[in-house]
């Protein structure tokens, strides 16, 4: 059985959804396809964090597009998205990450991103359960956060409104040249995108994306709590750490009034079994900044694997081998704020389009060598 | 033993039977014991603790579960949010 | 928060008649013997309320047993983590760190909840749990009360309410009058239960008993006024204060599928000892199947004995067990669900209590975990115990394996669990939702 279509999309996790969206939108006939149901990988399990990030400005580009990208989307958005402007505080310790929280707020002011510096006082002012000897902070108002299973639902339903098709409960088995193997069948297309997240390197052999397990806590519902995403400036740390098992505070305040307990990062895990001693790492990081989530109630905990490659920029745009072929993958902790930003400019380099923020940083070429097929 | 023990259910006072849990208080005061998701009132329903409809406030703790807690004298209990 | 380390040879979690059984018969041989149970007393549903003024001879007689034995009990403890050799139990005075040899898991059965238009109406509520309120302590007096959904659970509910003063208006029964009366003639073939069938019988002598009757709709402004009632293919309204609705037992398999023991149709896998797929831990009760009372009093026996390695002792029991296990069989076939329950619903009316997602949305989805990821049901506190249960039935969908922690317990206790490994057994999924 064969079907014929312009894009096809293996993954209809945010990214594959993002994707969908702009492709349907811009006129091209689609197809998405996934093994399981939309959202049910990475996009289950991360948090949702739309955040501007300085890492590096391959990074601060891409995650500040996409970041206007959903402002620009939130007044459509339905209310299961449960879209929240929240803001996020990255939480200094001391004098050392007072002064990193310094240069953060340069950076991000010279580049038009509103930032704020928060002296202790401020801080406690702005967040009162944060533990009182915190040294201070930086604001950034702009950053949101959201419920990604339910936002990759809505661009898939954008998507199918604009005449794309969405095959659920279908394994692909392979991707070739203009041809996506499926368990009942082929899907020949003008153009492929994988979407696949950490197991795109098994349709795209040759790609550097390994996975990188994170651990979550759930509480039940207190409102007002918190107000903004907090993180700790250690979170960079851990999210540069290649090798360690690394937990870095990283809290979010849902619309619910729940409160998202975070963050683990592991290599070299391939179980997705809750280790209650990571739990226990990062629940006690988090006492040490919110003593008062010692009594709240923990409902959940889950895991998640984020695709993660060497250079922390995710893949997007063509193979260098396979023209057929694009890739948008490999996002780590980004994958729900980049994913519009991903869309549109795979989107850009299937239709020609000039790219409004330079594509070259993401391209997969950075990764292989041409010798690869 | 006292054969009843007076305790308050939002500001109420109510006379409870001895050995009687918080959620048969909020039951024979009328009140509820936390508002839903969606703002309605809810009474505790399960009665073995597996629900959580009877989660309320009990002398300033919140999400504990009615059922699971004897009455004492003078307790305080509160609808849950 | 104080955190207590134990050790005991056995540990029993769940106070109910099995727990009871298992804890004073693994005592006897001298083996130090833990009862943790997160009820404030113990005694579990059917024995609730009743450690100081128990209501039967059996009930006294344990509880006799019970009091007099070394087991140590531990009331208000909640097991949120259990492993190899040990295990993690939240009380109001802390964490407990318990390590044990054996482990027996009496955890008993909970009541299955199916939606209908107006459950969640204050007044509302399970047929067991309108019980578990009365025994401890809610007033009924006068009360009009209408007991609706299957299983011989309504009639001890019917009996326990009429004694305290309550008017009880029906009993309502979905089964048909052909599985009740079959129901009966098996019950009639055991001393024992034809005691019980008849004292039933006079206790709720003209009550109207109905079959081919069920919920349709629970109906009032405020709390519940009416009740709905579809019954022999016409609709009845009664007017009443209380409705208690329950669709029979649901064996509480969160502990054993944590703890990765072998399930199967269902329920938790055992030997002829009560031993589970795991070294070292038994399983005794409704866990196992839903037997009621006698077939739990005689497992809990036997998973007691061979705890602590008196295999003789347990074997003389498997006859009674044998007996039991007969009219375990008949409950099964007398109270199977009728097709009709799966529609009660209307689009709207909740399904999952904690987070208010309505039956029309959850039911488009292919699968729970799908399910749950969009549109929240099963995310609250009950962990999908309540909407979880019922959807099992409703949509034919299999619930996902159990992951830390097992209860919902303070932020506290969790991070105070350290594990070395989990148990040897099926692969837990820690997959995300």
């Amino acid at each position: 059985m064969s079907v014929s279509t312009e894009v096809a999309i293996v993954g209809a996790g945010i990214v594959g959804a993002a994707c969908a969206y702009e492709l349907a939108r811009a006129g091209l006939r689609t197809i998405v396809v996934d093994r399981g149901f939309v959202g049910g990988g990475a996009t289950a399990a991360g948090m949702g964090h739309i955040v501007v990030m300085d890492d590096s400005e391959a990074q601060f580009a891409l995650t500040r597009y996409s970041q206007t990208l959903w402002d620009a989307l939130e007044r459509e958005l339905p209310a299961t998205v449960e879209f929240e402007r929240c803001g996020t505080i990255w939480v200094a310790t001391d004098d050392e990450e007072i002064a990193e929280v310094r240069r953060k707020c340069a950076y991000y002011t010279q580049r038009g991103v509103a930032a704020q510096l928060l002296n202790g006082e401020e801080l406690r002012e702005a967040e009162p359960n944060l533990r009182p000897s915190l040294a201070g902070g930086l604001l950034v108002p702009g950053d949101s956060v959201l419920y990604p299973p339910c936002a990759a639902a809505y661009l898939l339903d954008r998507a199918r409104e604009h005449g794309a098709d969405v095959h659920l409960g279908e394994q692909v088995v392979a991707i070739g040249k203009h041809k996506v193997s499926v368990g009942g069948g082929t899907i020949v297309a003008d153009h492929i995108v994988n979407a696949a997240g950490q197991h795109a390197p098994e349709l795209t052999p040759g790609i550097n994306i390994k996975p990188r397990k994170g651990h979550l806590v759930i509480t039940d519902r207190y409102a007002g709590m918190i107000h903004h995403q907090l993180v700790e400036l250690g979170y960079l740390k851990s999210a540069h750490s290649v090798t360690t098992d690394s937990v870095a505070f990283n809290v979010q305040p849902r619309k619910t009034g729940q409160l998202l307990i975070g963050s683990s990062r592991q290599y070299d895990i391939a179980e997705s079994t809750v280790d209650t001693r990571i739990l226990a790492r990062m629940l006690e990081r988090a006492f040490e900044y919110i003593p008062r989530l010692r009594g709240a109630s923990s409902i959940r905990t889950w895991t998640g694997f984020r695709a993660a490659t060497p250079d922390k920029l995710p893949l997007i745009g063509r193979h260098p081998d396979n023209a057929s072929v694009l890739l948008a993958a490999g996002h780590e902790g980004l994958g729900i704020t980049t994913s519009l930003a991903t869309g549109r400019l795979v989107a850009d380099q299937i239709l020609g389009r000039k790219t409004e923020i330079p594509i070259e940083p993401y391209l997969p070429s950075r990764q292989m060598s041409s010798a690869h097929a | 033993m006292p054969e009843t023990i007076t305790v308050r259910v939002n500001g109420a006072t109510v006379e409870v039977p001895a050995g009687a849990t918080a959620a048969v208080a909020v039951v024979m005061a009328r009140a509820k014991s936390r508002v839903s998701v969606a703002g309605q009132p809810r009474m505790p329903f399960c009665g073995m603790g597996t629900c959580f409809e009877c989660r309320c406030e009990i002398n300033g703790e919140t999400q504990k579960r009615g059922c699971q807690v004897l009455c004492q004298r003078d307790m305080e209990i509160r609808s849950n949010g | 928060m104080a955190s207590t380390r134990l050790h005991f040879d056995v540990v029993v979690i769940g106070g109910g008649p099995a727990g009871i059984a298992a804890a004073v018969t693994a005592s006897k041989s001298g083996a130090t013997v833990a009862l943790v149970d997160d009820n404030p007393g113990v005694g579990g549903q059917i024995w609730r309320g009743e450690a100081q003024t128990a209501s039967t001879p059996d009930a006294a007689d344990w509880f006799f047993r019970l009091r007099h034995s070394p087991v140590q009990v531990i009331a208000g403890a909640r097991v949120f983590h259990l492993e190899s050799g040990k295990l993690a139990a939240e009380s109001d005075r802390g964490v407990l760190d318990v390590s044990y040899r054996d482990l027996i898991l009496a955890t008993g059965a909970r009541e299955l909840f199916l939606p209908f238009p107006g459950w969640t109406l204050p007044n509302v509520f399970g047929a067991g749990g309108l019980q578990a309120l009365m025994k401890t302590g809610l007033p009924v007096r006068g009360k009009r009360i209408v007991i609706a959904g299957t299983g011989p659970l309504l009639f001890a509910v019917a009996s326990y309410a009429r004694k305290q003063g309550a008017k009880v208006l029906a009993v309502c029964e979905q089964t048909s009058f052909q599985k009740m009366a079959r129901f009966a003639t098996a019950t009639a073939r055991t001393a024992e239960k034809m005691k019980d069938a008849l004292r039933f019988a006079w206790e709720l002598r003209g009550i109207p008993h109905w079959t081919n009757c069920w919920p349709v709709a629970a109906i009032g402004r405020d709390d519940l006024e009416r009740v709905r009632l579809s019954h022999n293919g016409r609709i009845r309204e009664l007017e009443c204060d209380y409705l208690a609705c329950g669709f029979h037992l649901i064996p509480n398999l969160e502990l054993p599928k944590y703890a990765g023991c072998a399930i199967a149709n269902g329920f938790v896998q055992v030997d002829d000892f009560q031993r589970t797929s795991l070294p070292h831990i038994y399983c005794a009760g409704e866990p196992t199947s839903i037997g009621g009372l006698e077939m739990a009093l005689v497992e809990g026996q036997i998973a007691g004995h061979a705890a602590t390695r008196n295999e003789n002792a347990a074997r003389r029991l498997f006859a009674e067990r044998a007996a039991c296990a007969r009219f375990a069989a008949a409950l099964r076939s007398a109270f199977e669900f009728r097709p009709e329950l799966k529609f009660l619903a209307d689009p709207d009316t909740f399904i999952c209590r904690c987070e208010d997602v309505g039956f029309e949305r959850v039911r488009q989805y292919g699968s729970w975990r799908e399910a749950k990821l969009h549109t929240r049901c099963g995310m609250g506190p009950c962990q999908g115990r309540v909407c979880g249960s019922a959807a099992e039935f409703l949509f034919g969908w299999h619930i996902d394996s159990v992951r830390p922690p097992v209860f919902a317990v303070q932020c506290a206790s969790l991070a105070m669990v350290s594990a070395a490994s989990n148990l040897n057994g099926p692969k837990l999924n820690g997959g995300p939702q």
